[in-house]
This record gives C-alpha cells, sequence and structure tokens, in this order.
C-alpha cells in the first residue's frame, strides 16, 4: 500500500513509502522452500552425528557431551544446514577502492563452501552496487586527495592516544567546528568509529530510571547502546506514530513499574535512513509528539547525512526543520564521506558533557589525521567551501539516479520496499532458493550485489539490497537493470501486483499527423 | 521452433521447481534422493489413480443412474 500526504500541514512535500505484499502464494513457496532445506539439515545432522559424515563445523569435545549442549539451536542449525550452502555470496575479498566499479578476487570452493581458495586471478571492474558511497566520495584521483597526502606527510597515521589524553589534534577541532557548521547546530564531538560512537555514548547520556523508546528495526548498535546503559527499553512499531504515541502516554501516565515514579528521561531512538528497508523516519510527527510529551530525541543520521536533503543535510533538511528541534544528532562518515568514524552534533552543553563523561572520548582511540583530512574535505565539497559546485552536483546526481533506478524497478514489476527519495533500494526475494541463484548469476554478469537473509530480516523476506551511489552514470545503472530484467523474467521475480507498463509510448496516441 | 521453446519452457519450469525446492543449493547425492523420493511418490499416485479412479467413477456414474432411473420408472407407472 501507499502511504500519501497523512497530516497535510506537517509534511511539505508528499510522503511514499512501499511495503507490498507479495501474493499469498509466493509466502507457501517460501515455507515449502525452508521446510525442505530443514529436512535436509536434519538428514546431514543426523549423519554427522552417527559419524556417516566428516564434521567440519564446531562441535562439542567428547568430556561435555554430557553437560548442556551448545551448538543445538536454531541460529546455529540455520548456520550449519543453510547459511553454508550458499556463503559464497558473502564476505567476498574486493582489491580495489570501492568505487562505482571494484576488482574482486576470485575465489572457488572445492567442497561445497566449507574452505575456500583464491585462484589469484581477479574479477575486473564489477559493477558496485553494494558499497555505501552514496555522493562517490571513495576515489582514488590524485587531484582530490591532494590535502590528505599532505596531511598524511605531515601527521603520519597513528594518533596512539585517547582522545582525553594526548588525542586530540587541531585537525579534530577544525572538523568539528566544520560539522557543526554544516549541520547548522551549536557543537560537534566526532569519534573514530560509526558503531562505537552509537554504543558508548547512549550509555553515557542514560542510565536506570530512564526510558528507551526503540523503533522496531533499529541497527545493532543502537540496541547494544541502549542495552549497555541499563534504562528500561519499549519497542514501538517500525515508523508508526500512534504505537508510539501510545507507548509515551502509558509511560508518562504510569511512571516506573513498581514505584510508579515519573521517569527521569523519556528517550526516542530512531534513524534517518532505515538501512534494511529503504524507509525514511517521520520526522515532523515525531518532533511534534516529542514536543507534546517533553521527551528528547536521537536521531542517527546514519545512511541519511549527504544523501537525502536538498544541499546533502540529512532528514532535517529534507523535511523543511530545524536542527533545533532534534535533541541529538548522530551520524557516521563511512556511509557518505568516503572515510570512518561517527559524530555527535547538538547543543554546546551536550557536546561538552559528552567530552568528558562518554566511554569512547575516554578509552577508544581518537580519528586518525587523514581520514579526519579526508572527511574536512569531503564537507567543504558539499558546502561549496572550496569553490566549485561539485558538492551540489553529487547531491543532484543521486537524487536523479535514485528516482531513476526506483521508477525503473517499479515499471519492471518488482517489489521494492521503501520511501521513493531513499537511495537504499530493496528488492525483495523471498525465497532461500533464489537468494543464492540471484547474487551468483548477477556477478556472472560482472555486477557485484549484496543479498541479506535470515538473520538480519525476517526469515520470509529475504531480499537484495542495491546502493545507488551518485558516481554511477547512466549506463552503469541501465546494464544493471538490464540484467535485472533478465534475471527477473528467468527467477520469475517479478511478483508487483502494481507495476506499470514499462513501455507506455507504445500507448500514447495523443499525436495526430494532420496531413496538408 | 516451436519444439525448441517448448524445451525451453520445460527447462525454465525445471529450475523454478529447483529453486523453490531448494534443490539447486543441494550436492549431487541430496538431489539424487529427493529426485527418486519425489518420482516414487509422483509414480504411486498415478498408479492409485490408474487402478482406482475409474472404479469409483464408474459407482458414482451407476449410483446417478439409479437415482435418475428410478424417477423415470415412477414417471413410467404414474402414467400406466
Amino acid at each position: 500500500q501507499k502511504n500519501g500526504v497523512s497530516n497535510g500541514t506537517l509534511y511539505k512535500k508528499t510522503f511514499i513509502e512501499h511495503f507490498e505484499q507479495a501474493p499469498m502464494y509466493v509466502a507457501v513457496l517460501t515455507f515449502v522452500g525452508f521446510g525442505v532445506g530443514t529436512i535436509f539439515g536434519y538428514l546431514r545432522d543426523f549423519m554427522r552425528a552417527w559419524g556417516l559424515e566428516k564434521r567440519n563445523i564446531a562441535a562439542e569435545r567428547e568430556q561435555q557431551k554430557d553437560f548442556v549442549p551448545l551448538y543445538q539451536d536454531f541460529e546455529n542449525f540455520y548456520t550449519r544446514n543453510l547459511y553454508l550452502r550458499i556463503r559464497d555470496n558473502w564476505n567476498r575479498p574486493i582489491c580495489s577502492v570501492p568505487g562505482p566499479q571494484f576488482d574482486l578476487m576470485e575465489r572457488v570452493t572445492d567442497d561445497y563452501n566449507w574452505t575456500f581458495r583464491f585462484t589469484g586471478r581477479t574479477i575486473k571492474n564489477v559493477i558496485n552496487m553494494g558499497s555505501y558511497n552514496y555522493l562517490g566520495f571513495a576515489e582514488t584521483d590524485v587531484n582530490a586527495l591532494k590535502t590528505v597526502t599532505r596531511e598524511l606527510q605531515k601527521y603520519g597515521t597513528g594518533i596512539c592516544s585517547t582522545r582525553q589524553e594526548m588525542g586530540t589534534l587541531d585537525k579534530h577541532v577544525e572538523l568539528e567546528k566544520l560539522v557543526a557548521k554544516f549541520l547548522g547546530v551549536e557543537d560537534a564531538m566526532v569519534f573514530g568509529m560509526g558503531f562505537a560512537t552509537n554504543s558508548m555514548n547512549i550509555p553515557a547520556l542514560v542510565g536506570k530510571g530512564c526510558l528507551i523508546l526503540s523503533d522496531e528495526l533499529n541497527h545493532t548498535s543502537l540496541v547494544l547502546g541502549a542495552r549497555l546503559s541499563g534504562a528500561t527499553i519499549r519497542i514501538f512499531k517500525h515508523n508508526n506514530m500512534q504505537s508510539l504515541e501510545k507507548l509515551l502516554r502509558d509511560a508518562i501516565i504510569y511512571g516506573q513499574p513498581r514505584s510508579r515514579r515519573a521517569w527521569r528521561k523519556i528517550i526516542i531512538l530512531v534513524e534517518g535512513i532505515y538501512s534494511m528497508e529503504g524507509s525514511i523516519v517521520r520526522l515532523p510527527e515525531l518532533v511534534s509528539l516529542k514536543k507534546k510529551y517533553k521527551a528528547y530525541l536521537y536521531l542517527d543520521e546514519a545512511h541519511s547525512i549527504g544523501a537525502v536533503g536538498a544541499t546533502g543535510r540529512g532528514v532535517v533538511e529534507y523535511f523543511g526543520m530545524s536542527p533545533d528541534d532534534v535533541d541529538v544528532l548522530m551520524g557516521t562518515f563511512t556511509k557518505s564521506f568516503g572515510a570512518a568514524g561517527g559524530y555527535i552534533a547538538g547543543k554546546k552543553g551536550l557536546v561538552d558533557f559528552l567530552r568528558t563523561h562518554s566511554h569512547s572520548a575516554v578509552y577508544a582511540t581518537s580519528m586518525c589525521p587523514p581520514v579526519a583530512e579526508q572527511i574536512i574535505r569531503a564537507m567543504k565539497c558539499l558546502m561549496g567551501l572550496d569553490g566549485t559546485t561539485q558538492g551540489l552536483q553529487r547531491v543532484r546526481q543521486l537524487g536523479k539516479n535514485t528516482r531513476y533506478f526506483r521508477r525503473r524497478l517499479h515499471e519492471m514489476g518488482f517489489i521494492i520496499y521503501g520511501n521513493d527519495d531513499s537511495p537504499v533500494v530493496p528488492l525483495l526475494l523471498y525465497m532461500p532458493g533464489k537468494i543464492g541463484a540471484f547474487a551468483r548469476r548477477m556477478l556472472e554478469k560482472n555486477i557485484g550485489v549484496v543479498v541479506v537473509g535470515f538473520p538480519a530480516t525476517p526469515i520470509t523476506e529475504s531480499r537484495a539490497r542495491f546502493c545507488v551511489s551518485a558516481a554511477h552514470t547512466r549506463e552503469m545503472l541501465d546494464t544493471v537493470l538490464n540484467a535485472l530484467d533478465e534475471l527477473g523474467d528467468f527467477l520469475h521475480l517479478k511478483y508487483s501486483r502494481y507495476s506499470k507498463s514499462s513501455h507506455p509510448e507504445l500507448y500514447e496516441e495523443t499525436r495526430l499527423e494532420l496531413e496538408d | 521452433m516451436d519444439v525448441r521453446s517448448l524445451k525451453n519452457y520445460l527447462y525454465w519450469l525445471f529450475c523454478q521447481f529447483e529453486l523453490i525446492t531448494c534443490s539447486y543449493l543441494m550436492e549431487p547425492w541430496e538431489k539424487l534422493l529427493f529426485y527418486t523420493f519425489n518420482i516414487t511418490v509422483l509414480v504411486t499416485a498415478l498408479y492409485a489413480a490408474y487402478s482406482f479412479v475409474p472404479g469409483h467413477i464408474s459407482t458414482a456414474f451407476q449410483l446417478f443412474l439409479h437415482l435418475f432411473g428410478n424417477q423415470r420408472e415412477s414417471a413410467v407407472s404414474v402414467v400406466k
């Protein structure tokens, strides 16, 4: 179903998201596939237990056999019997920069994915539809990296210290001021690793006696940070503001579980773009809810900073809101800036608190100078401070590529999840047999895709996730789309019941030739 | 040409069967086991159909004839 403009005054442009359900026979056949896989899994486990087949996977020692079994749960069963059969589609080593095209090391297996061996050859110029390279800053062009090379020669590569001891360089101060200026907030702090930014800073902000309201499909770093903090965690349905409002009302009316006291703090954890669904958070409604019930908002813009918004400043700009509405703005530099690391931005009081109280500031090594310089040059390019309009062109190119790619995939009849403006495009595959077939055949056509299966997605909704990049040219996207068309027909993946015709010009008869 | 497109279509159907039942992912001996089992079940079902269905149909047909036959006899007896 499509969501139109739900609350007409809050949204300044239409908010269209698709989460189409496949026909019923697809779900039935998916279960048939998993059923056959499970039966054969039990058969193989039986053969392994009775010694009819060599055991290659982790097993307990003889002395441990009388203790509680370690590898009997469903996760291990799934890994042994289903994941292992298609394991060659993941963890593929690459040997070039992950730009719009890259080189893969060729890898073969002799014993059905238990072990791999490299043949020594590389597969060249594979079109990259899996890297988070939204603005195309993962490049090796010497002119572009001039400042990075200079800083590398000046500072070296290692910091050898944490932020609070001797690890704060003038580069970090410059970067933090630039990030604050980019986002339009008072101050910002950068950390060496994006995952660690979430998992180490949420415990510093909330503790026991606080309430965390987290979205159903939040990333592992947010979940880990929430669990480490010791606060009470309640989950609301994905992007569903009615569910969130109900939880907020219950929290304020009933207070803490046994003592009925008021919660010390209520914080809402959401992401800008959810990377497995491609959906964008409903920020206007969220901010109005937060103001009404006096909660705090923590927005993780890992995938949306640089990728959405008219000038690449994230979901806050995409919805035309002010950055003062969000209490904690968090993001990473891994996706759109071609570097590594994360930042937290907001009011000066918040950032000063984090400088002293964050675990990451006290114990983790700070960001290394060449990486900081790469972020500085990417951000200056985006803001136009380097004197060119290249940054804005990249943002516009990404928007064009995203809309073109999504429109063509919808027309072809695939089921695509997510918002029309998000550069993350999940294409639903559903059946376990098709996951392996899809990834292998796309690699044969020289296109590298990422397929996702059970633990990261619900078991019946496995998907292939494409990340559109500003560095992709129209020809590359057309190559990928033609390959997808062919493969969609061969594997029968075009389940959508709402597809438009892919050749509308054949049906247009609005032009009448007047003969003189 | 028609034979070639029919063969392609059958091959495509077979590929769909392989993908849906995950036999695309199985090792050769597992595939052998799976197809043997499937073909055995199919042959048994077809044999059962071949041997029992005509008997069932003729019994059902006789039942219907008996019902309608009775009616005709009673109509004839009234006219008499």
